[in-house]
C-alpha cells in the first residue's frame, strides 16, 4: 500500500481520507517558533465534490489513492451509461450518471475527455475545456448587433443551455468554456 | 488590431528554473537591508562574528530536524550537522568574554518547506550581555523602525502581549490552566477542521494547534509589530524560567502581519539546568523515534566557566524581507529557493 508523508503533500496529490479518494487543493505548512509543525490541508472529496479542511501533525503518513487520470474518447450513450474508450489499450469503460455529472451536457461524440479512474472504476469525467456546438433553439438574432451588450438563452445540440449574445442565430456554431459554462465566441463556418 | 497580450511569467514551467525566483528589486532590497543591519550594529558597538555552519553538536529540540553531514575528520568518517542556528557557538564566544555580538548567517532545518519556510534560510542573531528580554525587545523595535524609516515605510510602535493574554483574547482560553480537553474543544469549535496524528492528551501539541490556527493570524496586524512574551515554562527552550503562579519562560517572539519574525530569550546560564533540559529533550527524542543528539560538551564547559547574564534573539531575515516588501511567499525573496537551488 503506497503512502505519502506530509512532506510530500502538494496540491493535486490524491490521498485516501475516511475511505474516500480525495485530492489536495491547498497545503500550508505551519510551525510556531518553537514547537510542533503541522500541515493545514484543504482537500476535495472526489466522490462528493465537497471541499473540507484537515490539519495533520507533520511527519504523519496517509494512504495514497489509486486515482489515475486517463485520456479517453467519448463514444456514445445508451441512455443509462456513457461509453468511453482508452485509445492506447482500446479498453472500454461504461460511466454512470453520477460520475458523468455535468460533463454529459457538453458531449456529442468523439471528444477526448479526462476520465479519472479510482481502482480502475470511472470516478469523474472532465470534458475538454472548450467545445464547439451548434445552436438548435434561440430567439431570432438581432441583425447588425455584433457589439455584445445584451444576452439571451440558447439551447445547443447536446441539450445544454448557455447565455449567448443577441446576434447568435439557430444553426450557428459557438465555442463554449465547459469550466464556466460560458459562451466564448461564434465559430466561423 | 488585437492588443498584444502581456507576456506570461516564465516560471510556471520547469524550463526556466535556472532563473532566480526573486526579481531584481527584491535582490536590491536584500542588499540594502543587510547593509542597514550591519550599520545599525556597528553604530551600537556590537561586534560582528562568524561561527561554523558545519557543527559537531546540534540543537536537541525534538521539533528541529538537523541535516546530517558525513565528514572525514582525523582519518575517520563522522556524522556532523549543519547548524539550525548559531546559538551554541555564539554562547561560547560570550562565555569567553566577547561582549555584545551579532551574526548574519545561513541556518538549515530539514523538512521545513512552505510559504514561510525554506530548509536553508538567513538568520540574524545577536546577544546583549547584562540585558533582559524586555530591553532586547526595545532594541528589536529600534532596529525595525530604523529599517522602515530608511525604506520609507511607516510602522506603529510595537505592542507587548503575554502568551496568556493573547490566548484569552483570541481563543478564549487560559493556556496556563486549561485542561487539554478544553484546548481541544476550543480548537474544534473555532476551526472546525479534523486533526490527524495528535494524541488527545498531548497538551503541548494542542497549545501549538491553538497558537498557529487561532492566535497567530491576529498578531502584529496593520503595521503594528507585536511581541508575544512570557511563554509556558514547558516551552522555555533555552530561556530562563521566572518562578511564579504560573511560572513563565522569559522568552518572546516578534510578529508582524501574522508572521513570526524573531524569537528571543533572557538566556539560561545555569549549566545544571541546561544539562537537565538536554536530557529531557533526548528522552522525548527516544520516545518519538527521532535520532539522538548528544549534548554539546563544549557549550556545557563554557557554561561551567560562566556565561554572563544576557539576552539573545534570532530574526529571520527572509521573512523580514517578505514583510518589508509585501511578498506572499518566502520564495519571492530568495534568489534560489529549494526547488531552484
Amino acid at each position: 500500500m503506497a503512502t505519502y508523508s506530509t512532506n510530500e503533500f502538494r496540491s493535486g496529490l490524491k490521498i485516501m481520507l475516511d475511505g474516500d479518494p480525495c485530492v489536495i487543493v491547498e497545503n500550508q505548512f505551519v510551525k510556531p517558533g518553537k514547537g510542533q509543525a503541522f500541515n493545514r490541508v484543504k482537500y476535495r472529496n472526489l466522490k462528493t465534490g465537497r471541499v473540507n479542511e484537515r490539519t495533520f501533525k507533520s511527519g504523519e503518513s496517509v494512504e495514497a489513492a489509486d486515482v489515475v487520470d486517463t485520456e479517453m474518447q467519448y463514444l456514445y450513450s445508451d441512455g443509462e451509461s456513457w461509453h468511453f474508450m482508452d485509445p492506447n489499450t482500446y479498453e472500454q469503460y461504461a460511466v454512470g450518471a453520477e460520475a458523468m455529472g455535468d460533463a454529459a451536457k457538453w458531449l456529442k461524440g468523439q471528444e477526448m475527455c479526462v476520465v479519472t479512474l479510482w481502482n480502475d472504476a470511472p470516478l469523474i469525467v472532465t470534458p475538454p475545456n472548450f467545445v464547439e456546438l451548434e445552436v438548435t433553439e434561440t430567439d431570432p438574432g438581432l441583425r447588425g448587433d455584433t457589439s455584445g451588450g445584451g444576452s439571451k438563452p440558447a439551447t445547443l445540440e447536446t441539450g445544454a443551455v448557455v447565455r449567448v449574445p443577441l446576434f447568435i442565430n439557430i444553426g450557428d456554431v459557438i465555442k463554449v468554456d465547459t469550466r464556466s459554462g460560458e459562451y466564448v465566441s461564434r465559430v466561423k463556418e | 488590431m488585437p492588443r498584444e497580450r502581456p507576456r506570461q511569467r516564465a516560471d510556471d514551467g520547469r524550463t526556466e528554473d535556472w532563473r532566480p525566483a526573486a526579481d531584481q528589486e527584491q535582490l536590491r532590497l536584500r542588499a540594502t537591508v543587510l547593509a542597514e543591519l550591519r550599520a545599525f550594529f556597528h553604530e551600537r558597538g556590537v561586534l560582528e562574528v562568524e561561527t561554523p555552519l558545519l557543527c559537531r553538536a546540534t540543537a536537541s529540540d525534538p521539533h528541529l530536524a538537523s541535516l546530517a553531514v558525513r565528514l572525514q575528520a582525523a582519518g575517520k568518517t563522522e556524522t556532523w550537522w549543519l547548524q539550525t542556528s548559531p546559538e551554541l557557538a555564539m554562547k561560547r564566544l560570550l562565555a569567553a568574554g566577547s561582549g555584545p555580538i551579532y551574526q548574519i548567517c545561513k541556518a538549515f532545518r530539514d523538512g521545513e518547506a512552505g510559504c514561510l519556510h525554506n530548509p536553508e534560510f538567513t538568520l540574524l542573531e545577536w546577544y546583549r550581555p547584562g540585558w533582559d528580554h524586555h530591553r532586547l525587545m526595545d532594541e528589536v523595535e529600534d532596529l525595525l523602525s530604523r529599517l522602515s524609516c530608511r525604506l520609507g515605510l511607516t510602522l506603529a510602535s510595537a505592542e507587548r502581549l503575554t502568551y496568556g493574554e493573547a490566548f484569552r483574547r483570541f481563543a478564549g482560553v487560559d493556556p496556563h490552566r486549561a485542561a487539554c480537553e478544553e484546548l481541544r474543544a476550543r480548537f474544534e469549535a473555532e476551526v472546525g477542521a479534523a486533526v490527524e496524528g495528535v494524541e488527545a492528551g498531548d497538551r503541548e501539541a494542542w497549545l501549538d494547534l491553538v497558537l498557529t490556527h487561532l492566535v497567530e493570524p491576529h498578531l502584529g496586524l496593520d503595521g503594528r509589530p507585536l511581541f508575544l512574551h512570557d511563554y509556558p515554562a514547558s516551552q522555555a527552550a533555552l530561556a530562563r524560567v521566572r518562578p511564579g503562579d504560573p511560572p513563565v519562560a522569559e522568552r518572546f517572539e516578534l510578529y508582524l502581519e501574522g508572521i513570526e519574525l524573531a524569537n528571543g530569550y533572557h538566556e539560561l546560564t545555569s549549566p545544571r539546568e541546561q544539562r537537565l533540559r538536554w536530557e529531557r529533550d533526548r528522552h522525548r527524542r527516544r520516545r518519538l523515534g527521532l535520532p539522538d543528539v548528544a549534548p554539546d560538551d563544549r557549550l556545557l564547559a563554557a557554561l561551567e566557566h560562566g556565561l554572563p547574564p544576557c539576552a539573545g534573539v534570532a530574526l529571520g531575515v527572509d521573512r523580514l524581507l517578505m514583510v518589508l516588501s509585501g511578498a506572499a511567499t518566502i520564495e519571492e525573496v530568495q534568489a534560489f529557493p529549494l526547488d531552484r537551488a
